[in-house]
């Protein structure tokens, strides 16, 4: 649905993007992944007809970006990163005057339809500037969906809603990926991993790497860390627990307690537990923390992706 | 086509829908009302002198074109660069439309609006020609109509090709504005004065192309090519000024 090679873009002398490869199938999700300023909306308006590339190619929905744009046009859904939309027109009118645009010949059942699928049914006749902005997104979302598109195409779709709207937001996603190809963008980790079935990890312009979210994770666990807290005196705690075996990387934190590490598959923590106990402790606290995406992304990133 | 249709439809409804519509032909109408009241009460006077002229409605397009210098720019400054600083421009872009059929759509959205304010005006010649015995001469009012409807596709395009440049509809104003007295009145100075090319400034000069011909009743070649050519550079530019914006 989505085939991509060599995508270069040039604003000026800055490369946004540079030599990007990859592609979604139908009934794929796939989240690119980055930091703000890698490169995801540039990538994005390409895949959707706004701009050409500089150099490579993409075939959307079987057709090239560049010399077939208006039927890629014609096939892609898409929703801008700002979500822009008239403020003073009703929402009924404006869906109608993106389904005129498209040519729908059923635009009154498509639309009442697509309201339906949004839950903004009971809108319609408002102005879209007195919309919160949840919904306003989903207005966004509505008319990216109006003409039942193969390939959707959402910057950001999720970003300033509030957690309700969010989790709202992704379950639709969800529903529509399960027979379109939707390609999304979000810099939130937990979202990529809980809605894509394929995550694009980008930045400065070049895919990192690519995989499940799953995947991804499992790849970089190389070790389980634990956060441990005791009643009082935590000074001799990091002696004592270098004594016990298995335990590794032990380091004392600004909030008092104490992490540390053990190998994958080697769970320390019933040792831990009775040598403390053994020792005359109060243990208050002992939680593992796997290693985030968010640590993974960092990993992957490298440096400069510390900076966002 | 239709899409240039469904984009000239949603900018006529805006004018209705914002009050711009409404603040713009109350002005021009008002304006034109009293000039068409003064001329009237001058004409029945003079109708019982031996000096008293034909009557015509020629002063009524004359200041129509004169008050179209100054509402067109505030009538076009919006069209594309308030898409453009709402963002809405990239919900155009991607959608199946070509460019030229946004351009050409947003122009024909104003020359709509327009249209029906001089469709209105229609109103004062049909008054003239009820008081005048064996009737007003027709195909000079229906020439100088044309001339409204030249002169507006000439500042409609300009203004729409303007308007495709910027992001901010004062300085699109501002800009169409100067353009359009420069084409009014400056340019016509220098023809007077100048040594050489005088020819050339006369031609470029707006007002004369309407006043000295069409408004007379005159239909000349080249006056058709000169607004038509005006025309088509604005939306020609327009639609250069979106290319670019895809390109950079």
């Amino acid at each position: 649905m989505i085939k991509v090679k060599g995508l270069t873009k040039d604003y000026g002398a800055r490369r946004a993007i540079n030599n990007l490869t990859f592609d979604a199938e139908q009934g794929e999700i796939v989240g690119f992944l980055g930091p703000n300023g890698a490169g995801k909306t540039t990538t994005m308006r390409i895949l959707s007809g706004y701009m050409p590339p500089t150099d490579g190619e993409a075939v959307v929905a079987g057709f090239d970006v560049v010399t077939d744009s208006i039927e890629v046009r014609r096939r892609v859904g898409y929703m801008p990163e700002t979500v822009p939309l008239y403020r003073d027109m009703s929402v009924y009118d404006f869906l109608k005057f993106m389904a005129d645009l498209r040519h729908l010949p059923n635009a009154e059942d498509r639309i009442d339809e697509t309201l339906e699928l949004v839950a903004m049914t009971d809108r319609a006749d408002g102005y879209i500037g007195n919309l919160s902005k949840g919904m306003k997104q989903r207005i966004g979302l509505a008319q990216a969906l109006l003409h039942r598109p193969e390939v959707l195409i959402l910057d950001e779709p999720t970003i300033g809603l509030d957690p309700g709207q969010v989790v709202e937001v992704r379950e639709l996603i969800k529903e529509i990926g399960k027979e379109r190809t939707v390609l999304l963008s979000t810099h939130i980790l937990s979202e990529a991993q809980n809605i894509c079935d394929r995550v694009l990890i980008i930045n400065k312009g070049k895919i990192v790497t690519e995989d499940t979210p799953e995947n991804l994770q499992a790849r970089l666990v190389g070790a389980e860390r634990v956060i441990l807290r005791i009643r009082g005196e935590q000074d001799d705690l990091p002696l004592l627990l270098k004594k016990v075996k298995g335990v590794e990387d032990v380091e004392p934190r600004s909030d008092g307690s104490v992490e540390f590490a053990f190998a994958p598959g080697r769970d320390v923590r019933p040792e831990v537990a009775r040598a403390l106990i053994k020792e005359g402790y109060d243990l208050l606290e002992m939680r593992l923390v796997g290693l985030s995406l968010e640590e993974i992304f960092l990993e992957l990133t490298g440096s400069e992706g510390k900076g966002n | 086509m239709r899409n240039i249709w469904i984009i000239a439809k949603k900018e006529y409804d805006h004018y209705f829908a914002s009050l711009i519509a409404y603040a713009v032909a109350f002005t021009i109408l008002l304006v034109l009302g009293i000039i068409f009241g003064v001329n009237l009460w001058y004409y029945t006077n003079n109708a019982f002198q031996s000096s008293g002229t034909i009557p015509d409605s020629s002063s009524v397009t004359g200041a129509f074109v004169f008050l179209l210098v100054f509402f067109v720019p505030a009538l076009t400054m919006h069209l594309v660069s308030d898409e453009n600083r709402l963002g809405t421009l990239e919900l155009l872009l991607t959608a199946p439309l070509r460019d030229h059929e946004l351009i050409v759509g947003k122009w024909l959205g104003g020359f709509l609006f327009i249209f029906t304010l001089v469709v209105i005006t229609l109103v004062y010649p049909v008054v003239i020609d009820n008081f005048v015995q064996p009737g007003i001469d027709w195909s000079m009012v229906l020439t100088s109509y044309l001339g409204v409807l030249l002169v507006t596709s000439a500042f409609l395009g300009l203004g729409v090709g303007i308007s495709a440049m910027f992001s901010n509809q004062i300085a699109t104003m501002f800009v169409t504005f100067t353009l359009f007295v420069f084409l009014w009145w400056l340019v016509g100075f220098p023809a007077n004065l100048a040594p050489v090319g005088a020819d050339v400034f006369r031609y470029l000069d707006m007002s004369t192309h309407f006043y000295d011909t069409l408004n007379q009743g005159v239909i000349q070649l080249g006056d058709l090519v000169y607004f038509l050519s005006l025309t088509a550079l604005g939306l020609f530019i327009g639609t250069t000024a979106i290319e670019i914006r895809r390109w950079r």
